[in-house]
């Protein structure tokens, strides 16, 4: 301590910094930090914001890249009219099948449902029981004859069998298929001419009971003669009798427009007819449609639009406010009562008038997006006008004004920078407005943006709604979608808004 | 105060007439379909078709519309949705649901909102708080549409506790429709607490560190006295209009909740009268009106209720 007595330090431990005549300034040696750099900074430090951003651009990825990379043939054959054959099947990937995505399902069923869901594992040796939990109980406020099975069903195998009718053609070249692959797609048709139920190939009674024997089924398919040329190719196991082979196929219509009704398995056709297994990783919906790679291109209008009305109001918005602040007086109260009348008529009322009045004429996206133009730039102008009112009266724009700048450069290249923080987080927060009112607006129908090439988040949601009980995996990944969208957003925008604040600036 | 509030009054009604007028022009240019193919009811459209003008030009037919349907609450007669009614008749019909919903709404919406608020900004950057914060960021973004399918999905589907749809008939005051109306409550009355409680903490944090609330401490008040009687009543000073304004607010909000619940209220009215083919244009007229009116009146009773409430705060009073 006595060493560093500050008191008494002796003057040959002084030296001069500088003996130099003149005195320099030095250089700044930390970099300068500017406004937008500043703004950055402080954005990261909000964590929540940046995780919200993380997510918005994942949001955006999806959108983006999966029409692109998730197309499949069977998305993309959008008119295709075997679609609503494959309707309903739940989410199934097999990559994910541990978050439980595996396309099983389980249901209580009685003992015809029962035979049912073993018959078609025999037939085709596609099981859809995967477990039995509970094995012919009695349920006490049930019957007593009735006996009940706890299953779990492979909802993709439990589709079955499905008449079709064919073209020669077609049913040629599903046989050259066939042959080619090993895969039995066509099975026998049946004998009983009143069973119009694809699935049952067994004795059964008319209420679909069937009949036992020995522990097994009874076959009902029909036979032919061995002379009969209507089907040479893949025959199942049981087909063993060279006297009486089955007969594959109904022969209906003329000679010369021959048609083919057979009895197909729908898996394996779906693996004939798209060249893959049908697997869906977000399920389809009740028309058969395709639900991940539907939602993603309704994701990526919904993007579209909210950008570009983003945009458009961002323009205007800004142009109006700046005007308005900047000249004030009459023309800003002018100005401003223009802006009450528009900002009065509710936006539904907007809506509604300009799908009547445009829909048929400009299509109804173009009538959705003059809607948001109408009233959605308000916002950003009074924002903008408040903005200038604070601005124009400081020194610097006087001193400029002084210099002979005119209103335009005094209005853009001086007072508009400074707001820009607020143009900016003006602009993301329409973003999740635009989305939201566009799914509200196509959910009540007022907007029909559906088509077999196009959706919306509202209309799918809208879609699925009917089967919220029975298959809620319709509904849930738009209603997952929209949810996250919105959070993401709101959080991402009040990040953006308290970063742009220079009040807060060392607050926090 | 009075002239302030006249003065906004009649500048309220001019912007509503100015709407109503566009909408009026806007909806007369749309194509109508000829009475002929309403089948037996033809001669009664005709004949109100006759009464109210509108083989008429224009301007005169606007003129029979404001005598009548503005001042005189003759809306006309529904020519597609409930074909042969009174559009006026029916609208009064469907407004008791709505209001019945939307009080129910609010009377367990904003109590709970103000005490959540009120307890986030008493605990303060305390984990409470951050729970608080995080739920409602959550429960302000997501669309209520969503909290519609889930409150069905497991309140009414999985657990059973309530119906599916609100109960039919026109008993809104008993138990039994209450009960059915419980999903429709809670998915619209989310986004409301959410807010409520958003705003409340921010006004009340703003308040709770001002040094005016510290001078009633050093004056010997508790912690309890000074939050109660000084922070609380400066704080509901912004909060009330708010809370007013949303009230006029909702009645017309609430299109997707009704629709999705089956409440038979104006905004199902709304959506059927819209996407009828062909669209009902006296219905549409109507309740265009109607939700301006609503909007216009939310914000002239905020902000006149702000003048009501703090003296100091009477905007434009002095102009």
């Amino acid at each position: 301590m006595s060493e560093k007595n500050m008191k008494e330090i002796p003057a040959s431990k002084f030296a001069f910094v500088d003996m130099s005549d003149r005195m320099h300034d030095r250089k700044l040696e930390t970099k300068p930090v500017g406004y937008f750099k500043d703004v950055a900074m402080r954005f990261a430090r909000n964590r929540g914001s940046v995780v919200a951003a993380g997510i918005i651009f994942l949001l955006v990825c999806f959108a983006v890249f999966v029409p692109i990379f998730a197309e499949t043939t069977y998305s993309r054959a959008l008119t295709d009219t075997m679609y609503l054959n494959y309707g309903k099947l739940p989410p199934k990937s097999k990559a994910l099948a541990w978050l439980g995505l595996d396309g099983m399902a389980e249901y209580t069923v009685n003992t015809h449902d029962y035979y049912a869901l073993r018959a078609i594992g025999e037939e085709t040796g596609l099981d859809p029981v995967v477990e039995v939990y509970r094995e012919a109980y009695q349920d006490p406020t049930a019957s007593q004859n009735a006996r009940f099975y706890d299953v779990k069903v492979d909802t993709y195998y439990r589709m079955g069998m499905l008449y079709l009718t064919m073209t020669p053609a077609e049913y040629e070249a599903l046989q050259v298929w066939q042959d080619e692959t090993g895969i039995q797609v066509i099975y026998p048709a049946v004998s009983d001419a009143k069973q119009t139920d694809p699935n049952v190939w067994y004795q059964a009674d008319r209420k679909g009971a069937p009949t036992i024997k020995d522990g097994h089924l009874v076959p009902i398919y029909r036979t032919t003669t061995p002379t009969d040329t209507s089907y040479h190719s893949l025959r199942i196991p049981s087909d063993n009798d060279p006297e009486k082979p089955y007969a594959y196929a109904k022969v209906t219509g003329t000679a010369s427009a021959r048609s083919y009704v057979v009895r197909i398995c729908k898996y394996n056709f779906f693996l004939y007819r798209y060249g893959f297994e049908p697997e869906f990783m977000f399920g389809t919906s009740a028309r058969g449609q395709d639900i991940l790679t539907r939602l993603a291109s309704g994701a990526r209008f919904s993007f579209l639009l909210a950008l570009f009305v983003s945009s458009i109001n961002l323009t205007i918005g800004a142009l109006y406010g700046a005007v308005e602040g900047y000249y004030g007086g009459a023309t800003d109260l002018l100005m401003e009562r223009i802006a009450d009348v528009l900002g009065g008529i509710p936006f539904i009322v907007v809506t509604t008038l300009f799908q009547l009045h445009l829909a048929n004429k400009v299509g109804p996206i173009v009538a959705l997006l003059f809607a948001f133009v109408l009233t959605g730039w308000l916002g950003m102008a009074s924002r903008v006008r408040v903005q200038f009112y604070r601005f124009k009266g400081q020194e610097y724009i006087l001193a400029a004004r002084t210099l002979g700048a005119s209103d335009g450069r005094l209005m853009f290249k001086h007072i508009f920078p400074n707001s820009m923080g607020t143009i900016i987080t003006g602009s993301v927060l329409v973003i999740p407005g635009v989305i939201f009112s566009e799914s509200s607006l196509t959910y009540l129908g007022i907007i029909n943006l559906e088509s077999s090439t196009m959706t919306s988040v509202g209309t799918m949601l809208a879609n699925g709604r009917a089967y919220l009980s029975t298959d809620p995996y319709i509904i849930m990944f738009p209603a997952l979608f929209i949810s996250l969208l919105m959070i993401s957003f709101n959080l991402f925008g009040n990040g953006l808004r308290d970063a742009f604040n220079p009040s807060l600036r060392g607050v926090e | 105060m009075l002239k302030y509030i006249i003065k906004r009054v009649l500048l309220m009604l001019m912007v509503f007439l100015i709407i109503v007028s566009m909408c009026f022009v806007l909806i007369k240019l749309l194509p109508t379909k000829p009475a002929i193919q309403f089948g037996k009811d033809m001669q009664l459209i005709e004949m109100r078709r006759e009464a109210l003008g509108y083989n008429k030009p224009l301007i005169e037919q606007y003129m029979i519309f404001v005598r009548r349907s503005l001042l005189g609450g003759d809306w006309g007669i529904s020519e597609s949705l409930y074909i042969g009614q009174e559009v006026m008749t029916k609208f009064l019909e469907k407004m008791p649901a709505t209001v019945v919903v939307n009080s129910y709404t609010m009377l367990f919406a904003t109590p709970l909102g103000l005490l959540l608020g009120i307890y986030a900004a008493l605990r303060k950057n305390k984990w409470q708080d951050h729970i608080i914060s995080v739920a409602v960021i959550v429960f302000v973004s997501v669309p209520s549409y969503v909290y519609a399918f889930l409150v069905q999905y497991f309140l009414s589907f999985r657990l059973k506790w309530f119906p599916f749809q609100m109960q039919p008939g026109y008993d809104f005051l008993s138990f039994k429709t209450f009960v059915s109306l419980v999903p429709a409550i809670l998915s619209l009355g989310f986004g409301i607490v959410a807010g409520l409680t958003r705003y409340t903490r921010a006004e009340l944090t703003e308040v709770l560190t001002s040094e005016f609330l510290l001078l009633a401490r050093t004056k010997g008040l508790s912690r309890a006295q000074t939050t109660v009687r000084h922070a609380l009543r400066n704080a509901m000073v912004p909060i009330f209009p708010m809370i007013l304004g949303e009230f006029i607010g909702i009645i017309g909000g609430s299109l997707i909740i009704e629709q999705i619940f089956g409440i038979p209220g104006v905004g199902p009215l709304y959506v059927a009268s819209v996407t009828a083919s062909p669209p009902d244009y006296n219905f549409f007229m109507l309740l265009s009106a109607f939700y301006t009116l609503v909007g216009l009146v939310s914000g002239i009773l905020v902000d006149i209720s702000y003048g009501f409430i703090d003296p100091r705060i009477r905007m434009g009073s002095k102009k």
